[in-house]
């Protein structure tokens, strides 16, 4: 996996906190000094087949002509694009994008909602998950509506 | 660099004691020796001026005085830390004899701003000794004669076989000369006599000339020139063959490549490839330089193509084994791809580390100096993502039911904690002045869980993570 955001950024991704989900031996983390470095080096990872999945962390909205080369690039390589960008900046040429969240629960800290948005594909439709540490993957809960806590994060 | 006037010295600790190195005339006038204590040199001399010394960087200018050196003769060695040796039998007569050679070799060390002192003797002790003791040149034939004068020290004795000598009344070389040779050998041992002798020519000594270290480049000239980009690529294959096959021979891996393309008009330009492993598959590397090779601008043509590995490692010979690795080469290309983009050290990978600190428990490294550290654990859950510490308005050493945070109101669902990560106090660290943290894991209403701490020696609370 490769991880690549720009150097200006203080938020630092912590391998510690993730340890437990994603060995932090499989990542490789890369920092350009803009956007443009970034998206170049997100093209070159997803076209090289060498990772499996690239993260990229974007600060403007990804234009048509970034959009689409990135997608070649993912098909060429076989590999999985992803970027996390700011509300509202999401890129016309994305297949699909994703509103992720935490939400409150009494009795578990891993509960999130995860709302696709767009799809070029397929229908719209959100899910409640948590992360089950022991089998170490994602269960998917009672859908929305059910508990007070889903009601908040739409709020 | 500029010359100073004054008293200066280089100093080097050594036994946990900061001890002068080297010292310029000036200083020692004023009584400074070498292997004096920084201090004391202080005391005497209270204008003196100093750098640390850099022996490592000292050495290799010694090579490069070597190898400057076998301008007069083809025998050149090291003598000891500062000094070279040259056996300049045979070819003193090109420069004109002894003399006018000595001659030379001040001028061009003179204007270079290099003090030297030469010897010329028949045997290299004797040489040593002149150039020690009194330099300059001894009549061919007895080296008694020229040596005799000179203190037992200028035999290269040991410290302490000097003192014992001179205790027995034995202060020069021709008194050594003369004592009877039995005794002296049953008190000091065979090196004593050894030394002396290599010095009068009785036993011979030879000098080691050290041998040119391996050149890593390869040239090649066309008739015409050339400017398509994909001749450039079939002209750096060719190069790439011979520099592999030498790489090979010596066992060695290029880390960085450097080809300089020469123009028919006399400009030229570099193209420098930084491998994240080194290499000496040529397959492998010269796909790599192909985005570098396409910027080049050729103008009238290019007649001249220069490869050469800049830096190279060790890269022994590998069983081949049936485990596939193909998948990491593939990484590391893509490292070294990458990082002629954003350049190599903005290419990083984790390793863990020893320490509760949570922003120093793990490690930042440069993925192509790195192999990647597995034993990863937490035995308590910690943020994903890591911030400077943002303060926040609250009191008291319970986390707050409501606060601000990012101009965002928050009210608190779940709080966990405390728990206490105390400062480490052998690291200086500007952000760990406030003592000892209490860190909570609070989970809010609104959804987002962050990881608050508050500092009980100088209270306050802060935001300094955010879990998933």
């Amino acid at each position: 996996m490769l991880f690549a955001q720009e150097k200006w950024r203080p938020e630092q991704i912590n391998p510690v906190g993730f340890s437990n989900i994603f060995n932090p031996r499989d990542l490789v983390v890369a920092t350009g000094k803009d956007q443009m470095e970034v998206l170049a080096v997100a093209e070159e990872a997803l076209q090289s087949g060498a990772v499996g999945l690239v993260v990229t962390v974007l600060s403007k909205p990804l234009g048509l002509r970034e959009g689409r080369r990135l997608q070649l690039a993912a098909k060429a390589g076989g590999a999985t694009g992803l970027c996390v960008i700011p509300e509202g900046m999401g890129s016309n040429a994305a297949e699909t994008r994703w509103q992720c969240g935490p939400v409150f629960d009494n009795n578990d800290s891993t509960l999130m909602r995860w709302e696709i948005i767009k799809n070029k594909s397929g229908t719209l439709g959100a899910w409640h998950v948590r992360w089950d540490p022991t089998s170490r993957r994602v269960i998917v809960v009672s859908p929305a509506g059910d508990r007070p806590g889903a009601a908040d994060a739409r709020a | 660099m500029r010359a100073l006037d004054g008293p200066f010295a280089l100093t080097l600790k050594q036994n946990n004691a900061n001890r002068l190195y080297c010292v310029n005339a000036v200083a020692e006038q004023q009584g400074l020796h070498r292997g004096m204590s920084y201090a004391d040199a202080r005391a005497f001399c209270p204008d003196l001026q100093s750098r640390p010394a850099e022996p490592q960087r000292d050495q290799a200018f010694l090579h490069v005085l070597r190898r400057w050196a076998t301008r007069y003769c083809p025998w050149v060695g090291l003598e000891g830390e500062e000094g070279l040796v040259l056996d300049i039998t045979g070819s003193a007569h090109l420069f004109g004899g002894e003399e006018a050679m000595l001659a030379e070799m001040r001028s061009r060390l003179g204007r270079a701003g290099i003090t030297v002192r030469i010897g010329i003797g028949d045997t290299r002790g004797a040489a040593w000794a002149l150039a020690h003791y009194s330099a300059g040149i001894a009549a061919s034939g007895d080296m008694l004669a020229a040596l005799g004068r000179l203190p037992v020290a200028a035999l290269r004795l040991a410290d302490e076989t000097t003192v014992a000598l001179q205790r027995l009344g034995l202060r020069k070389v021709s008194d050594l000369a003369g004592a009877a040779r039995a005794p002296l050998n049953r008190r000091f041992g065979p090196s004593l006599l050894m030394r002396l002798d290599q010095a009068l020519g009785a036993q011979p000594e030879e000098v080691t000339p050290l041998a040119e270290p391996p050149h890593y480049g390869v040239r090649m000239t066309f008739p015409e020139p050339i400017g398509l980009l994909k001749d450039v690529m079939a002209g750096t294959e060719r190069l790439l063959a011979q520099l592999c096959d030498k790489l090979k021979a010596q066992e060695m891996g290029a880390r960085t490549l450097c080809v300089t393309l020469y123009r028919v008009d006399q400009g030229h330009q570099q193209v420098e490839l930084r491998l994240a492993r080194p290499l000496r598959d040529r397959h492998r590397i010269l796909p790599l330089f192909e985005r570098g090779l396409a910027e080049v601008e050729a103008g009238f043509g290019i007649d001249v193509l220069r490869l050469e590995a800049t830096q190279v490692e060790p890269l022994p010979v590998r069983q081949i084994s049936h485990v596939a690795e193909g998948r990491k080469d593939k990484l590391d290309d893509l490292i070294t791809r990458i990082g002629t983009r954003i350049g190599l050290e903005n290419v990083q990978r984790f390793l863990p580390a020893d320490s509760h600190i949570p922003e120093r428990s793990f490690i930042i490294a440069a993925a192509a100096y790195s192999d990647p550290g597995s034993n990863w654990h937490s035995p308590l859950p910690r943020p994903m993502v890591l911030f400077p510490p943002e303060p926040i308005a609250a009191t008291g050493s319970r986390p707050p039911g409501r606060f601000r945070w990012r101009r965002v109101p928050l009210t608190t669902g779940r709080a966990t904690g405390p728990e206490r990560i105390a400062p480490e106090w052998w690291l200086e660290d500007d952000s760990w002045r406030t003592g000892v943290r209490d860190y909570w894991r609070v989970e809010t209403l609104q959804g987002r869980r962050l990881w608050l701490f508050y500092t009980p020696q100088s209270p306050g609370w802060f935001v300094q993570g955010e879990f998933a």
